[in-house]
């Protein structure tokens, strides 16, 4: 394996009772770029971030991260390794405001997590990096507010916020942009574009067009198997990937 | 950098936070007024009684309303302390702050390991498990030859407070419980309000985000559920010297249900609210005590009407309409 793989796959496979959601993936990310999985619906790609980040325990195959094997390591611990994701379903704190949000991601490397003696005004000492941060998604004016409070559309940008705030080596993004209007679509994808220049992402992505000008690479993964992969010309004008695009129903 | 942070200054939900850390310390210290003038104006061992269960709800609250845990088994941590408190003080002869002491910690223990093996559970199998668990400390002290059985340990002295303080007037030892209310309530609310507590919150909102982020969140739950047990174990242990009893009702599911009801009525997830609950429960069982058994039947129809019409509690309600956190 080349020291430049920060991420590989090795025959991954999952079974739910029966059904093999994700069967025989090998993938292979290159460090320093984006990295994008798509398919139809259904296809295995979340399922394939919560093998990942070991929400999920594969039936069989292996996961190896900055070359050592983390198949059999905890979440949280895959997580602190440096390889963080988000959620398809926008994952925020909502009874903390959006400040409080991203403070909880700072909060964890800066220790001191389980000091319940002490006034959480230590915690202030973190709060400019945090503006920095909801900032950087457009959420300035937001800060105060509880998270339950904001759209949809700054849930998901809240939620990029606090994953960019543990600065982990690789992102794992699932589905970034779904339900985002125009202008948010250009504001998160300028911001990956950014944020990719010292760091791997892999994404799962609907919107073809934010694919094709964001990816390096890109796997069409479809029920469960891997069906095509390269840059996006060679993807797109690949036969079985346009078939199985049509037969799930989309263009 | 500084221009992010004199904007999100100037916004006037900004100063919310400090806003209401001002109105809590204000309320506080209203309790603390009330508290000292109490027993001037009610009986002494009523308002130890509600004292007492004030603290009980607190602590089951810090559980419920911040960690995102329904424990259906915490009388085993008050029962546990008023057992262990009363032996302490009536048959090895130890003073009051001691029997205390050494009652709190037990229930500690017990929280530790009971936690540890509940917390690998999540929702109602978690709540199935708590009361599994507190079921097996019922029998335990049903069996037990030191816990007097049915009888329970009567006859507690109260004895003096740090070899001083003569407890059995009931005045003296209103204070004490008083102070020990007040240290217990504040200590929650620094918990609440810590690091730790911005961690649990977030663990309580989205457990899987918490996870994502590289907590390791079982462990969190297991600090809170120890303090929480903790906790427990004061309100337990004082009520041993204040009745100068412990018995197999404070280890009875019941209790471990009373507890909830007392939250729920008052408010979960709010600073004050359980004890306000605790209150009007307390203030109910005296006064309606003349009708036996039609007590737990009224309590039911509350805890019913309370489910369905005043999730949030009256403290919960109250702080919606002000528009402020309580
Ligand atoms: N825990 C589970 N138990 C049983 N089946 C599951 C489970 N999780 C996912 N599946 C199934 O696995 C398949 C793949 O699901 P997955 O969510 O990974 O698809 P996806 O590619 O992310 O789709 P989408 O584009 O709609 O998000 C689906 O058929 C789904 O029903
Ligand atoms: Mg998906």
């Amino acid at each position: 394996m080349t020291a430049d793989i920060i991420l590989s796959t090795r025959d991954l496979t999952i079974e739910f009772k029966g059904f093999v959601a994700v069967d025989g993936v090998s993938l292979d990310i290159r460090r320093g770029t984006i990295h994008a999985l798509i398919g139809p619906n259904g296809a295995g790609k979340t399922t394939c971030f919560n093998l990942l980040t070991k929400f999920l325990t594969p039936t069989k195959g292996t996961i190896t991260f900055k070359g050592n094997d983390i198949t059999a390591l905890r979440p949280a611990t895959v997580a602190r390794l440096g390889l963080v994701r988000s959620f398809q379903i926008s994952a925020v704190f909502p009874h903390l405001t959006a400040l409080e949000n991203v403070r909880v991601a700072l909060q964890r490397k800066r220790g001191g997590s389980f000091d319940f003696w002490r006034s959480e005004r230590v915690l202030r000492a973190l709060n400019d990096e945090a503006l920095n941060l909801l900032d950087a998604v457009g959420l300035t004016d937001f800060a105060a507010l509880p998270a339950v409070e904001l759209s949809y559309g700054r849930k998901r940008a809240l939620e990029i916020a606090t994953t960019l705030a543990l600065d982990p080596e690789m992102l794992l993004l699932d589905e970034p942009m779904a339900g985002m209007g125009h202008e948010d679509v250009e504001r998160i994808a300028a911001l990956i574009r950014r944020v990719s220049a010292n760091r791997t992402i892999l994404m799962v992505e609907h919107n073809l067009s934010v694919v094709a000008s964001l990816s390096d690479h890109i796997t069409v993964l479809a029920r469960g198997k891997v069906l095509a992969e390269g840059n996006y010309a060679t993807v797109s004008s690949n036969p079985a990937v346009i078939e199985a695009y049509i037969g799930a129903g989309h263009a | 950098m500084a221009s992010v942070s004199e904007r999100m200054a100037a916004a006037p939900s900004a100063r919310a936070a400090v806003d209401a850390a001002h109105l809590h310390r204000a309320i506080f210290v209203g309790i603390a007024i009330f508290l000292a003038v109490a027993p001037f104006l009610l009986y002494p061992v009523f308002l130890m009684k509600v004292l007492c269960f004030a603290l009980f709800a607190c602590a089951f609250n810090l559980l419920l309303g911040y960690g995102g845990l329904l424990s259906f088994g915490h009388a085993a941590y008050l029962g546990t302390a008023s057992y262990i408190c009363a032996h302490t003080a009536k048959v090895w002869g130890m003073p009051p702050e001691v029997a205390i002491l050494l009652g709190t910690a037990a229930a500690a223990a017990l929280g530790f390991v009971f936690g540890s093996l509940a917390i690998r559970r999540q929702g109602i199998y978690f709540a199935m498990i708590t009361l599994a668990l507190a079921q097996m400390v019922f029998f335990f002290s049903l069996q037990a030859p030191f816990t007097g059985g049915e009888d329970g340990i009567q006859a507690v002295p109260r004895g003096h407070l740090f070899g001083l303080i003569d407890l059995s007037r009931d005045t003296s030892l209103y204070y004490v419980v008083a102070v020990i209310f007040l240290v217990g309530v504040l200590f929650i609310y620094r918990v609440i309000h810590s690091p730790f507590g911005q961690v649990l919150k977030a663990i309580r909102d989205n457990e899987p985000r918490a996870i994502s982020l590289g907590y390791a969140t079982n462990r969190y739950k297991l600090v809170v559920f120890t303090l929480s047990a903790t906790l427990a174990g004061l309100a337990g242990a004082t009520k041993a010297i204040v009745f100068q009893l412990a018995s197999l009702t404070d280890v009875h599911w019941t209790m471990s249900g009373e507890v909830v009801l007392m939250t729920l009525v008052g408010g979960m997830g709010t600073v004050f609210g359980p004890m306000v609950g605790a209150a009007v429960i307390v203030t109910m069982q005296n006064y309606l005590a003349h009708l036996g058994a039609w007590v737990t039947v009224i309590q039911g129809v509350i805890f019913v009407i309370c489910v369905m019409l005043f999730r949030e509690g009256i403290i919960g309600v109250l702080a919606r309409r002000l528009k402020r956190p309580l």
